[in-house]
């Protein structure tokens, strides 16, 4: 359960978020849209703990979190495999990770520093490495931003599958996606 | 294939334009030719003093690098760590920068034995390239990655191997590769100034001496080949480290 109760948070003069109050329910699968500044990032931020709210309180029941971030945050001179290593509890073999590489279209690449990677392929890795890990909430921001449609459509259904039933906060501009995925949908509006 | 053939070209026609312009001089105490560098090679190779002027200034270099790399990576580490170190390291390290190689050898040559004088010369030359690099790695470090670290709490061995080693790995090996050329230059012109016996400069300095210009022209070229086989050597442990880590 991750509950968030009447959170504000400021830069400057700027208010980011003024009173956002949620329940996310332990399992729910929870889309936040809203229009570009509205606040959506910051939110996420707010949840997972980076960010201080300047006004409220986050109750989150378990600290297992995952994350695809607004950028990718890779280590850029390792594997797409030991970007993904790097976060599993204990080291995976390769053998147990094709049919996660092969879903994704990341499988060709896996020995490659992901420096040498294009946008795309970085944003997959991004996802899979969260969706891999060991995680009671995941929180994506637009983990789907910079892919073309046919691999953004089988990477979105291979996303689905890996989490039916565990808690799941979705940051997106696209209506399509929240109908993708389905469950509560909130709208943010700039504040 | 053809940028090798480029560079075997390029080194054919230097080679060509020495030994025209040794033939031109004509006179080899001026200008020793690449044959007659290359016999005195031949030459040198068999003398008994050869192989032991070798292991005592490829030790002693060697060991005046591994010291310099240590000392430098541990100092940026406390600069990373500590702004205050940082401010107080920075006159010191422009210093040694700065100061030339024959004012440590004259200073150092009071305070040690002429034998252990490249080790010093090669550490200071050393310490302040590794730092330099290593700290400019540091500072590159893309702080959300430790974010990214705290949220999947990864644990501190693995965090600090895959996500600041891997960082600074290629800061590092740029300092190596730069120093390791650096260290064979300042530390022979050391054993030239401080002649330690049984040393490659002790040699230089006698060519000199006894105007044995194919001498000097030979003991360079021992140094050249010394230096580019000691720095593939070590970029190869370098690379083998960061291809361990890239995998980790």
């Amino acid at each position: 359960m991750l509950k968030a109760e009447n959170i504000k948070k400021r830069f400057g003069d700027l208010t980011v978020l003024d009173g956002f109050s949620h329940c996310f329910a332990e399992g729910s699968f929870t889309t936040v849209m809203g229009p570009s500044g509205c606040g959506k990032s910051t939110l996420l931020s707010v949840l997972m703990g980076l960010l201080i709210p300047d006004e409220g309180i986050v109750t989150r029941s378990s600290d297992k979190l995952s994350a695809v971030f607004q950028e990718n945050r890779l280590c850029e001179n390792l594997s797409v495999l030991s970007n993904l290593r790097l976060v599993q509890g204990r080291k995976k073999e390769r053998s147990g990770l094709i049919p996660e590489l092969e879903a994704t279209g990341l499988y060709n690449c896996a020995d490659k520093p992901v420096r040498e990677l294009s946008g795309g392929m970085k944003r997959r890795t991004a996802l899979l490495r969260a969706l891999l890990a060991d995680y009671d909430i995941l929180f994506l921001d637009e983990p789907f931003k910079g892919l073309d449609t046919e691999t953004k459509n089988n990477v979105m259904i291979y996303t689905r599958e890996k989490t039916a039933g565990r808690t799941v906060i979705l940051v997106t501009h696209d209506a399509d996606e929240a109908a993708f995925f389905g469950g509560e949908t909130i709208m943010l509006s700039p504040s | 294939m053809k940028k090798k053939i480029f560079t075997v070209c390029a080194i054919i026609f230097w080679l060509a334009v020495w030994q025209i312009a040794a033939m031109a001089v004509g006179k080899s105490l001026l200008l020793a030719s690449p044959v007659e560098v290359v016999q005195r090679l031949m030459t040198l190779i068999p003398e008994e003093t050869f192989l032991p002027s070798i292991l005592f200034s490829l030790g002693r270099i060697m060991l005046g690098f591994a010291l310099g790399t240590v000392t430098g990576i541990l100092l940026a580490v406390l600069a990373g760590k500590f702004m205050v170190f940082e401010k107080l390291s920075a006159p010191l390290i422009s210093a040694i920068k700065a100061v030339p190689v024959a004012s440590f050898t004259i200073l150092a040559l009071i305070w040690i034995s002429s034998s252990e004088l490249s080790v010093l010369i090669t550490f200071l030359i050393t310490v302040p390239v590794v730092y330099s690099n290593v700290s400019e790695g540091i500072r590159s470090f893309d702080r959300k990655l430790t974010e990214m670290a705290d949220i999947f709490r990864i644990p501190p061995v693995r965090r600090f191997v895959g996500i600041y080693l891997s960082q600074v790995m290629p800061y590092f090996r740029s300092a190596v590769k730069l120093s390791v050329g650096l260290c064979w230059k300042s530390g022979v012109a050391a054993e030239v100034i401080g002649t330690p016996r049984g040393s490659i400069g002790q040699m230089l300095y006698n060519s000199k001496v006894y105007l044995e210009t194919a001498d000097l022209f030979a003991w360079t070229l021992v140094i050249i080949v010394l230096s580019i086989i000691t720095e593939k050597l070590v970029l190869l442990l370098i690379d083998i480290a960061a291809k361990r880590i890239e995998k980790l």
